[in-house]
């Protein structure tokens, strides 16, 4: 069957291809966010990670603000994932579970939001923050960054929710659960993959976020708005360690939750 | 203890009224079949007795307490579902445990109970698996368990057998026929399966467009049907309907079908100034292969050998009949049979409405041979 192996072949170069084209950046910003100097600015570059050092991670860390923002970064992480699991999950179950009025139109609208570049409400969205006074804060960033996501999040959990039959909850029902337990008990624990899902790409798209933080902060910036903001005045290593910084943690997340993404109860997920 | 009563529920979905108008009375650890094809509103009659619906006209009384607006887990009932509902996320000994933990029961209790329950089913060396990791037959069987192992009142089935393979579906049938009766439990059981509905209930309630058309036990169901509807879509083959014409004759009368007429015995006046149809049922029809007084003359279209029977397609004047014969009696299609249409087992029905009209000559089935000849 030479023509399946030919296939085979296939499929395993344009694997290799498109790992490399997203590995080799990764790999490139890794081993230069923890060489020295001397060792950025080497032409031809040296593609072995020889000559490990904190040199230019001390310098990006030692830099003004970094470790300030970075702070800040998470406390907006946290914040915006809290408040989009926490309005999301139940809005998502409302939508899968009960049939109300305008709910198709409903869902329209959240898929719509997105169709909405952020420059268009660039100058009002920045208006409102200074008159309601919550401009160049953490909470207005979070705020801001929840507004973006929410809508994936609602939409993300109400297919989850959809997917788990109602007949495992009314059986929980007779069983003796009252609709908020048999909610506790049976559907969130079969959505929490779904929930995680959502949790994670809440977390990449606010530690990633530039344009908003960057819009609405002034002092108090997240990191992507403060190497933003320093980008142009900054030697290449400061670039790259902050590179590794933005890189690195949404890596970490996805490695950790991906297997319960993956498997859940003895069998792997659809 | 555990009657139910169903007053005048009615339950709609929109304008479509899924239970119209139903009054039932269920003993005390009776066993009742709810009957009828799909959309004809049992599954959602069983759902308001649940609690899963709330009916919006009438009332529900479970073991004389109004259960019309108590939510499911205050209605001490367990319900088996066509899905059978296991929790993907619970092994099954947790799925089995969930209704006592729910109740607050000791550990020990608890464990007692779900061992004991698991026996009844034989899944003993599954309590460790998940439902992933079990069969549909296996499945069923944890349903079952798990409703069982509350020991509620009121016990739920709904089309539990459904999802089985035929040759599982007939072994579940019997063995689900015998743990019912070692419970306590009322029990209410939906089915399209008619078969399953005559092999299993004390009584069966045929429903039709959302409302109780019958209700008895299997052998009068099966053998004084009610309406045309209830001879047609209960029994394998459904009940013969021919138009008929009843005439004054002497003592008695004549029967007239379009393949030829017959005489009946007297008490017959009821029949007179309706518009007929005869319904009889296919192994309560004799078959002679040579003519006589009073039998009709039918020729075969196809003949099944059915192993304990013969299914015969006969076609007598302008009807369609189908035909129960001896294992042994083979006519050939294009043969000419001679039928007795055994006025005892006649079952007259108004052509209009559909309904039954009573004469006082019925027999049951069981009065004479079951297949004559």
């Amino acid at each position: 069957m030479p023509h399946l192996r030919i296939g085979r072949a296939l499929a395993y170069v344009a694997a290799i291809a498109i790992s490399a084209f997203i590995l080799a950046p990764i790999y490139l910003i890794t081993i230069s966010a923890f060489s020295s100097f001397d060792a950025v600015y080497d032409y031809p570059k040296n593609l072995l990670p020889t000559g490990a050092s904190m040199e230019s991670m001390n310098t990006f860390l030692d830099s003004d603000g970094v470790t300030d923002s970075l702070q800040r970064s998470i406390y907006v992480a946290i914040i915006a994932i809290v408040a989009c699991i926490a309005i999301g999950t139940p809005a998502g179950y409302a939508l899968a579970r009960f049939s109300f009025r305008a709910g198709n139109p409903f869902q329209l609208a959240l898929v719509s939001t997105r169709a909405f570049p952020l420059i268009i409400i660039a100058v009002p969205l920045s208006v409102t923050y200074l008159r309601v006074g919550i401009d160049d804060t953490v909470y207005g960033v979070a705020m801001a960054h929840v507004a973006f996501t929410l809508p994936l999040t609602v939409l993300v959990t109400a297919s989850v929710f959809a997917g788990i039959s109602y007949e495992l909850e009314e059986a929980a029902m007779t069983l003796g659960c009252s609709r908020l337990s048999a909610f506790r008990k049976i559907a969130l624990p079969l959505a929490l993959p779904g929930v995680a899902a959502s949790a994670i790409f809440v977390f990449v798209t606010t530690w990633n976020e530039v344009f908003a933080a960057a819009l609405l902060t002034l002092r108090n910036r997240t990191l992507p708005a403060q190497m933003l903001a320093a980008l142009d005045t900054s030697p290449l290593p400061y670039r790259l360690a902050g590179g590794f910084f933005l890189l690195a943690p949404a890596l970490l997340v996805i490695f950790l939750i991906r297997k319960y993404l993956l498997t859940t109860w003895g069998r792997v997920a659809r | 203890m555990a009657e139910i009563r169903f007053e005048g529920v009615r339950k709609t979905f929109g304008k479509f009224a899924a239970v119209d108008g139903v009054d039932l009375e269920v003993r005390d650890r009776e066993f009742v079949v709810l009957l009828g094809p799909s959309g004809c509103g049992k599954t959602t009659l069983l759902r308001c007795l649940a609690g899963l619906e709330r009916v919006d006209e009438g009332r529900v009384y479970i073991g004389n307490r109004d259960a019309t607006d108590l939510p499911p887990r205050r209605r001490r009932i367990a319900m088996v579902f066509q899905s059978y509902a296991v929790f993907p996320h619970m092994k099954v000994y947790d799925n089995i445990a969930f209704g006592l933990r729910m109740q607050k029961e000791k550990k020990a209790a608890i464990d007692e109970r779900v061992r004991s329950s698991a026996s009844l089913l034989h899944i003993e060396e599954l309590l460790d698996r998940y439902s992933s990791q079990l069969s549909g037959g296996q499945r069923q069987r944890v349903a079952v368990a798990r409703a069982i192992a509350t020991k509620a009142d009121v016990l739920l089935m709904d089309e539990p057998l459904s999802n089985l393979d035929a040759l599982l579906r007939l072994e579940m049938r019997a063995e689900l026929k015998t743990l019912l009766q070692t419970l306590d439990a009322t029990t209410i059981y939906v089915t399209h399966d008619q078969i399953e509905a005559l092999s299993m209930g004390d009584r069966i309630a045929v429903m039709n467009k959302g409302s109780i058309v019958q209700l008895g036990n299997p052998l009068e169901v099966y053998d004084n049907p009610s309406d045309t509807f209830v001879g047609g879509f209960i029994g394998n083959p459904p009940m013969n309907f021919l138009e008929a014409e009843v005439a004054p004759n002497g003592s008695g009368s004549v029967a007239k079908v379009s393949g030829g007429s017959f005489e009946l015995p007297g008490g017959t006046a009821a029949l007179a100034g309706h518009d007929l149809l005869l319904g009889i049922r296919a192994e309560a029809i004799g078959v002679e292969t040579s003519p006589a007084d009073g039998l009709v003359r039918a020729t075969v279209v196809v003949l099944e050998p059915l192993g304990s029977h013969n299914l015969l397609t006969v076609r007598c004047g302008e009807d369609t009949l189908k035909v129960a014969v001896r294992p042994e009696l083979f006519p050939q299609p294009e043969s000419d049979v001679w039928l007795r249409l055994e006025p005892s087992r006649i079952r007259w029905m108004d052509r209009d409405s559909g309904a039954a009209i009573h004469t006082g000559a019925e027999e049951l089935a069981t009065d004479t041979a079951v297949v004559t000849s």
